[in-house]
């Protein structure tokens, strides 16, 4: 799934600045939603999409050590400009939804998006 | 070729700022996907715990030919029971911890899951050594 479709289906926005042809050409292939690092450091395994309803800088640190390329922030909150600023140095893209995380997910999910199977 | 890394107990924003510096250099110089994704991952948990757990301390992070060497040092509270500390699921995380996203006691295991070695050393009251041993071959 293209990111510019996880955009549209999440009625999310851009918070990292990228343009429309930016985010069109980010194809998504599995996504995890997750507000513990933790778990997301030891359940991860090849999702490119995290969505979070955490707000800190580890956020980004940790989808930089897992090689997630992209983030969103669910419930309508917004991370701080410390934040951002990290996350366009690293290259990830931040993404904003209104909707919360169970919704969010479920919303993907139902429009093809997958995470991983048990095991 | 070796980095050292301070790390600062208070700051926890910038908390894995050494694993991301040394990642970066491994992708520099071309060191396989896979075993760049095992050093950041087990290095960013040694890091976390360093900061969340030891207090800070300093880091010394070592490429050599066969394989990338990391040892954490600190001189936070050490560990008494390290097998139970090792158990998934264990964790003496405080409540403030776990709102920042961690605490879940899969650290260390984790760590153990994605090393080739790992040692830790520890004494209460004085402080806890961890050292990292993943082989760039297989
Ligand atoms: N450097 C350290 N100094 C003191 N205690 C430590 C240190 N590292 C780990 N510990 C102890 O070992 C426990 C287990 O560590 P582990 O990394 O597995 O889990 P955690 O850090 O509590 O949670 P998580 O890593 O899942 O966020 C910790 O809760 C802590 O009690
Ligand atoms: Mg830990």
């Amino acid at each position: 799934m293209l990111l510019s479709e996880v955009c549209s289906i999440l009625d999310a926005r851009v918070i990292t600045g990228e343009d429309s042809d930016v985010i069109s050409n980010i194809d998504i292939h599995m996504a995890c939603g997750c507000d513990l690092m933790s778990d997301v450091l030891a359940f991860v395994k090849d999702q490119a999409l995290l969505l979070t309803g955490l707000m800190n800088q580890q956020v980004i640190r940790t989808a930089e050590m897992m090689d997630i390329i992209a983030v969103c922030f669910v419930r309508g909150k917004l991370p701080a400009d410390d934040v951002v600023e990290l996350a366009k140095k690293r290259g990830i893209t931040l993404l904003a939804t209104e909707h919360p995380l169970f919704s969010a997910c479920g919303m993907l999910y139902d429009n093809g998006l997958r995470g991983r199977e048990h095991g | 070729m070796v980095k050292h890394y301070e790390i600062s107990g208070t700051d926890f924003a910038n908390a894995g700022e050494a694993s991301s510096d040394f990642k970066a250099m491994l992708k520099k110089i071309g060191v396989p996907t896979d075993v760049i994704r095992k050093v950041s991952i087990a290095m960013y948990e040694a890091e976390i715990n360093t900061v969340i757990h030891g207090q800070g301390g300093y880091c010394d992070a070592e490429l050599q030919p066969d394989r990338v060497i990391i040892t954490f040092t600190d001189n936070g509270p050490g560990i008494e029971d390290i097998e139970r500390a090792m158990q998934a699921g264990y964790s003496t995380a405080t409540d403030e911890i776990r709102n920042l996203g961690f605490g879940a006691g899969m650290g260390l295991p984790n760590i153990k899951k994605y090393t080739d070695d790992m040692q830790i050393e520890s004494e209460v009251g004085k402080g806890t050594t961890v050292v990292l041993t993943i082989k760039l071959f297989k």
